[in-house]
């Protein structure tokens, strides 16, 4: 018999479904080694077909996308009881990923951008979403959206995490060939290398030795040279606290790196530790004129929390302060 | 009844300047707020922006940092790269609705206990009119209910 798996999608773009089409027509060697037993965004089954499983009879489940209503809240744990191998597939379900941005507002500010006060909207009824509807003797039910947007792992116990946004097909081939030789790493492990983007990129050799930055640009303000070091011409690149991995197909773009893989293993925040190393970068000893140069950062935790929010220490935005 | 609020300040001095200052204060028997709970570090540049966020994200309602006066960094340059980081984290902070008195930076050279007082006295009194920063609870009853 062929080992079970599932894919699962919550709060995420649906990248990460596409990725793993983007193993192109090695995705036929894992369909012909493995039985797929849900895949709602490909295939039709229905959430009663999962609870009618015996608990853990599916081998490994990959799930994509953060935490933020009840009902992916409610799948997690349904995932995880039918589950033996539960994957954090991406950023979202690792880290928070990008709608855990979501973690500078809260349920009301969020609903209230979104319902009522968006220039794009027609809500002439001013209807908002409820948790629960009666019309003509029927109840309808709508998940509970939360204030705060969750890690997978902070919801359910995850045992092996895939980086990215997405996932690269390297990333993706290497841990399902690791599940299916049973030649699994220790739990909790993030199923990447564990050094910085910088070790692995084609310009690490026009990094200077020490960085100092009479000026920081927004990608779209200037040309960037691309046989040089992104972060050398004062774009910030986060490729030096970033897990690496992707082969830096940002920078191989002529892009910076945005921190998707997030952090190695000793990095507890890795906004934090981005911020740390992009900071001590400035050029300058004088207080106003440090200040000039870090203008050029107009929004720290946008630029170095992207995918990292709800894995934060501090996880969200104060509640009061919102 | 609940107890009085009493803010709690971590305060990271650096070895060489202000952590010697604290101790200055002490031998002279200079009185200030007791708030703080000091961690000395070899240098102000040794301060991880994460050692300051897990402070906070740990119920600390303030956190201080002292550092050498600008040009007197035992190790020529720390003072700097503090001053650089602190900068962007006060930013950082501010968007994640930690106000302005709770974080705070201050050079104070090895004579200057007087200074050590002023400082801890005036960032006590300041957080004691902001009130419980409140994030342990926070974070914790997250962890819990979603």
């Amino acid at each position: 018999m062929k080992p079970k798996v599932a894919f699962y999608w919550c709060a995420s773009c649906g990248g990460c479904e596409e990725a793993v089409i983007d193993l192109a027509e090695k995705v036929l060697d894992v369909v012909a080694a493995v039985d797929i037993v849900f895949w709602p965004v490909a295939l039709d089954f229905k959430t009663k077909d999962v609870e009618a499983m015996a608990d853990g009879s599916i081998v490994a489940t990959f799930l994509n996308g953060a935490i933020r209503n009840s009902e992916q809240e409610e799948m997690a744990h349904l995932l995880r009881r039918k589950t033996q191998v539960l994957l954090a597939f991406g950023a979202c379900a690792q880290l928070g990923g990008i709608p855990g941005l979501g973690n500078l507002w809260n349920r009301d500010t969020i609903f209230n951008e979104v319902y009522r006060d968006s220039p794009a909207l027609v809500n002439p009824d001013g209807v908002f979403p409820v948790t629960e509807h009666r019309d003509n003797g029927h109840t309808l039910r709508l998940p509970k959206f939360f204030d705060t947007v969750l890690t997978l792992d902070q919801v359910v116990d995850v045992d092996y995490y895939l980086p990215g946004c997405p996932p690269t097909p390297n990333i993706i081939e290497q841990a399902i060939g690791a599940l299916l030789s049973g030649k699994l790493p220790p739990k909790g492990s993030v199923l990447a290398p564990d050094v910085a983007l910088c070790e692995e990129c084609s310009r690490r050799d026009t990094k200077p030795e020490k960085l100092a930055l009479e000026a920081f640009h927004r990608p779209s303000e200037v040309l960037i040279d691309e046989s040089k070091c992104i972060l050398a011409q004062g774009v910030p690149c986060l490729g030096a606290a970033t897990r690496s991995g992707c082969g830096a197909q940002c920078v191989e773009g002529n892009m910076p790196c945005t921190g998707c893989f997030g952090p190695t293993s000793r990095v507890r925040d890795a906004g934090a530790k981005s911020l740390s190393a992009i900071a001590s970068m400035a050029a300058s000893n004088d207080e106003a004129e440090i200040e000039r140069i870090l203008a050029g950062i107009p929004d720290p935790a946008g630029m170095f929390y992207r995918y990292s929010l709800p894995a934060s220490r501090l996880r969200r935005k104060r509640q009061e302060a919102v | 009844m609940p107890e009085p609020f009493e803010p709690r300040i971590v305060a990271f001095f650096c070895n060489w300047c202000t952590y010697l200052a604290a101790d200055l204060a002490g031998t002279s028997r200079l009185r200030y707020a007791p708030n703080a709970r000091v961690i000395r570090v070899m240098c102000s540049g040794r301060i991880d922006p994460q050692f300051v966020l897990d402070a906070f994200a740990r119920g600390a309602d303030g956190v201080l940092i002292g550092g050498c006066h600008p040009g007197d960094c035992h190790y020529q340059e720390g003072n700097y790269k503090c001053l650089r980081r602190f900068q962007l984290l006060k930013r950082l902070a501010s968007q994640m609705g930690i106000e302005d008195d709770r974080l705070r930076l201050e050079w104070i050279s090895a004579s200057e206990g007087e200074r050590v007082r002023t400082v801890m006295n005036d960032m006590v009194e300041k957080i004691r009119a902001l009130g419980p920063l409140g994030r342990r609870k926070e974070v914790e009853e997250e962890a819990v209910v979603a």
